[in-house]
């Protein structure tokens, strides 16, 4: 059995506002190490709830989340902060970069957080991720100089710098134009091929989620047994 | 934590102008609390000094009035009875302070006095012409009579000193030598109560800026006095004494009073209501530095509010990649202390330069002729508590945005897009 990067297990989910909703029912699946899984499903199916559940930042369910075999159940703020930036790196769909920095810098806050390595090495690990996403000349630019799909791969570079267990995206390419969308799609692929990432994107592009090793459908808050 | 100050430093750059009018406003408030404080503290020491630094902190003196405890009252034989005495009068009861020498020796070893100067107060005719002027002559110790309370700062024309060094010297009130039309080195005839007629030399003016003071007073040596009156060495009609610390003086006093036997006052039942005063000024003082750092700490407190609500996607953004919603605090209250010690800072300098500039200004009080400019204190408590209402001020501004900016779900904004 393959390493399991994410588990799910029983996840539910109410919105208590205005009146009681259940979006999230007895949702159950795992990430094994490696995987380019997708999730999809119409709009309003609890996809993204899920994804925020899934990444620890939303605390409000019942059930069990274990990332990297550690459950996440009743944990502190900081030890869930902790836990998102060393494990998980972040793809939005709106890109979410800091317009005070450089994109360079943009690219190693993650990595200085860490604190794991000193300024220099973070500094040269962003290089390296911006030169493998063939982004490196835009490193000394400010980060709202750069157009949106050079934002979104930015973004990337950013999810990578602490080599996490995971990468989570929510609707990555939602915002971009087809072209963008097919380049980001293909550095997901290269990421997933050639350096073994394990992948979780959130998309109702079912083209997109097509391509990948496996996809998850959801519908009205619940996982559609598999199709394949 | 450096990671924290970059990010801070960068949101501060981000939105300088804004940054920059909350300093100023910081700024403007320290400025006038400390010039504020400064030259009321200044004020304060001055009158303080008009009234209270010529004032001894316990005087001993005999006061004339008739006996507490009358002979018959002391006697074995009629301790039982009632004793009916009416409209008892004080006898040729001496203003002399009995034993004056062996207590002038025991103050001296005191180690809770400073300094005691004694003195002796009379009261003679000065006789110009056809007419006499009643005036109390003070027979004083000059040195020490500076030294603790004074004394050479309100001669307006000659010197003090001249008093101990020229025989037979005496300084006039100013109005008193203006009503004998003499001036400095010039003589002045003078008949004690007992009818004795002296030649005295104007040796210096002295001027209390009380006029009808300045019109009775005048100071002559304790040993001029004593041959006026025609006494011996140890005759002496009043001790003053300066303490080391002046807040003792109504207890020390009491205990004079029994241990030497004489009548005692302190300065604080003296001077009371001028303590008050002095209260009440710096009270209202400080009430205006505050409420200025008050509305200075709402300027802050609305452009770090501002500044979250417009970096909201940034905050949600450090925190989804793992910035913990404590980082995310020290952020914001290290942005709002930036502002306090930077504007708390130029804050202090420039009410400081305020301050010289007060110093300046010209004032002329005829009763301080040392004074030529308006009083100010540079007392660098007024700083120490400027500064450190600064910071409190800018502290507790900013951390309820901090509080709200940490609170801030990610979830809610990455959504909400």
């Amino acid at each position: 059995m393959a390493d399991i990067i994410l588990e799910a297990r029983n996840i539910n989910k109410y919105f208590h506002d205005p009146v009681d909703v259940k979006v999230l029912s007895d949702i159950n699946f795992k990430v094994n190490k490696g995987e380019f899984v997708t999730v999809t499903g119409k709009s309003g199916c609890g996809k993204s709830t899920l994804l925020y559940i899934l990444s620890t930042m939303d605390t409000d369910y019942e059930g069990e989340l274990l990332i990297d075999n550690v459950s996440m159940v009743n944990r502190p703020e900081a030890m869930l902060a902790r836990v998102r930036n060393e494990k998980i790196g972040f793809v939005f769909q709106f890109h979410y970069l800091l317009n005070e920095f450089s994109v360079l810098h943009n690219v190693m806050l993650p990595g200085l957080k860490l604190n794991r390595y000193p300024i220099q090495q973070v500094e040269h690990h962003a290089m390296e991720k911006l030169t493998r996403l063939g982004i490196e000349k835009l490193a000394n630019k400010k980060a709202n100089q750069v157009s949106g799909g050079e934002k979104q791969r930015i973004a990337i570079a950013r999810a990578l710098i602490n080599d996490p267990c995971i990468i989570m995206g929510d609707e990555p390419t939602g915002n971009l134009d087809k072209k963008n969308s097919e380049l980001v799609f293909d550095i997901f692929k290269q990421l997933a091929e050639e350096y073994k990432q394990t992948l979780l994107i959130v998309t109702h592009d079912q083209e997109f989620a097509a391509r990948t090793h496996r996809r998850i459908q959801m519908e009205d808050g619940k996982i559609i047994p598999d199709v394949h | 934590m450096k990671l924290l100050i970059s990010i801070a430093r960068s949101l501060l750059l981000a939105r300088w102008r804004q940054t920059f009018i909350a300093a100023i406003g910081v700024t403007f408030s320290i400025t006038m609390f400390v010039a504020l404080l400064g030259f009321m503290q200044g004020l304060n020491e001055m009158m303080d000094s008009l009234f209270l630094n010529r004032t001894p902190d316990i005087r001993l003196y005999n006061e004339i009035k008739p006996a507490a405890i009358q002979p018959v009252q002391l006697s074995p034989d009629y301790h039982s009875d009632h004793h009916f005495i009416h409209s008892i009068k004080a006898t040729g009861h001496r203003q002399e302070i009995y034993n004056s020498i062996a207590i002038l020796e025991a103050l001296r070893r005191d180690k809770r006095v400073a300094g005691v100067a004694s003195k002796i107060v009379m009261q003679a005719f000065f006789n110009e012409g056809t007419i006499d002027i009643t005036a109390t002559v003070n027979g004083i110790e000059e040195y020490q009579e500076s030294a603790l309370l004074h004394f050479a700062d309100y001669i307006v024309e000659g010197d003090a000193s001249s008093l101990e060094k020229v025989p037979n010297s005496i300084i006039l009130g100013k109005a008193l030598a203006e009503n004998l039309l003499v001036n400095v080195g010039e003589m002045v005839q003078l008949t004690t109560p007992e009818g004795e007629r002296f030649p005295l030399k104007v040796v210096a003016l002295w001027q209390s800026g009380i006029q009808d003071f300045d019109k009775v007073q005048s100071f002559t040596s304790l040993a001029t006095a004593q041959k006026l009156l025609g006494k011996t060495r140890n005759y002496l009609t009043d001790i003053q004494i300066r303490l080391k610390n002046s807040t003792m003086a109504p207890i020390l006093a009491r205990e004079y009073s029994r241990l030497f036997n004489t009548s005692a006052q302190d300065i604080d039942t003296l001077n009371s209501e001028f303590e008050t005063g002095s209260f009440i000024r710096s009270l209202i003082s400080y009430a205006v530095g505050i409420t200025l750092l008050t509305v200075s700490g709402f300027g802050i407190y609305n452009i770090l509010n501002m500044l979250i609500y417009e970096k909201m996607d940034s905050i949600a953004i450090l925190k989804a990649t793992g910035f913990a919603g404590r980082d995310v605090k020290r952020i914001f209250i290290f942005i709002a202390m930036s502002i306090g010690i930077f504007g708390g800072l130029a804050g202090l300098i420039l009410g400081f330069l305020l301050s010289l500039a007060i110093d300046q200004l010209p004032f002329h009080a005829t009763s301080l002729p040392t004074m030529k400019t308006y009083p100010v204190s540079y007392d660098p408590f007024i700083y120490c508590i400027g500064g450190a209402f600064s910071l409190i001020s800018t502290y507790l501004a900013g951390w309820l945005p901090s509080r709200k900016a940490s609170k801030i779900d990610p979830v809610v904004i990455i959504r909400g897009k």
